[in-house]
């Protein structure tokens, strides 16, 4: 199972939350899977796609926010666990797709590889951290406590188009969407 | 009116209500401020860069946001600026502690000083330097209404005199 396969099993367990999804071929694969206003595609900024998640979590306190991150911008962006789990939103559930690879660059190897990103969210102290196959994503999602979950998958990158609406419009339609 | 006061009143007036920050010694007052204000969401940050997602979520959410930190912040989130803020046109406020100006006691703080208004006019941001407390009141209230039309960020920079 590569990327694309887990998007689409993580897509199954969406009702009406808020799907951030990480820079690249991850937010390419979700536009060609599942379409949604409630879905704000990153086009730039990589390891930021926790950050904005958790900006309209704390924002938004009366909305779920689901963040499909990736491990490479992950470990960009590792303070952002930190912040998260300090913070701790209840309404926020941080997936991270790992499949040990730079995929929209080439499928060059992330350090990733030698760690348990799991691990790292539980000694950082999140209550909620585990492994895809070993919850029920729902839960998770309806938990008291910010979650934190590692998808493991396959290298590789599907046939997903490029995105075709600009950034602003991905911004504008969001915004309709979920301050209606 | 003094110089952290004209900050704290200019985001009560403007109607900001979510800031991160990156602390600086010449921050610490207008910090203590927004601790202490319930009606404003204050989420101290790791890096500058981290701060800038922040707030384009927050925005998202339909928050008015800030960022406080010194002008080194600039440096760890210039990309963020760029192909976050710039690019989905989010507005944002950027109120930066300019160290390495003039007074500065730490050598290590000169060279980003020098060079961070060459970088925002490099960037294509507009920025004010304000050199009293009226003045940043009048400037920092300004500054949010030209990032909401220009859609990009607007920095406020206070040098070490200002305070």
């Amino acid at each position: 199972m590569a990327r694309r396969e887990a998007i689409e099993e993580i897509m199954k367990s969406i009702e009406d939350e808020l799907v951030v999804c990480n820079i690249g071929f991850p937010s390419r694969e979700l536009y060609d899977i599942m379409d949604r206003d409630e879905n704000f595609y990153m086009i730039g900024s990589m390891g930021l796609a926790s950050s904005i998640g958790f900006g309209l979590a704390i924002a938004r306190p009366d909305k779920k926010v689901v963040v499909i991150d990736g491990d490479g911008s992950l470990l960009m962006n590792m303070g952002s666990l930190v912040t998260i789990f300090a913070t701790n939103p209840s309404n926020l559930t941080w997936i991270v797709i790992d499949n040990g690879a730079y995929g929209s660059t080439g499928n060059q190897d992330t350090y990733a590889q030698m760690l348990d990103l799991a691990d790292i969210a539980k000694s950082v102290g999140f209550k909620n951290s585990s492994d895809f196959d070993d919850i029920d994503l729902r839960k998770m999602i309806e938990s008291d406590n910010a979650s934190f979950i590692v998808y493991e998958t396959e290298s590789g990158n599907s046939t997903a188009p490029i995105i075709d609406i600009t950034p602003i419009e991905i911004k504008e339609r969001f915004m309709n969407a979920i301050n209606e | 009116m003094d110089s952290s006061e004209a900050i704290y009143d200019a985001f009560k007036d403007i109607g900001i209500d979510f800031v991160v920050s990156v602390p600086c010694v010449n921050l610490s007052k207008v910090l203590d401020m927004l601790d202490d204000d319930d009606e404003i969401i204050h989420i101290p940050v790791t890096r500058e860069e981290e701060g800038i997602g922040i707030c384009a979520g927050a925005y998202l959410g339909g928050k008015k946001p800030a960022i406080l930190m010194q002008n080194s912040g600039l440096g760890n989130s210039i990309n963020a600026l760029k192909s976050l803020s710039e690019l989905y046109e989010f507005p944002l406020l950027m109120i930066m502690s300019h160290r390495g100006t003039e007074g500065e006691s730490i050598c290590g703080q000169v060279p980003m000083g020098e060079a961070t208004p060459r970088l925002l006019e490099a960037m294509d941001f507009n920025f004010f330097k304000p050199t009293n407390p009226a003045g940043a009141y009048e400037d920092i209230m300004e500054s949010w209404d030209m990032s909401v039309e220009e859609g990009k960020p607007v920095s406020v920079l206070l040098e070490i005199k200002y305070w």
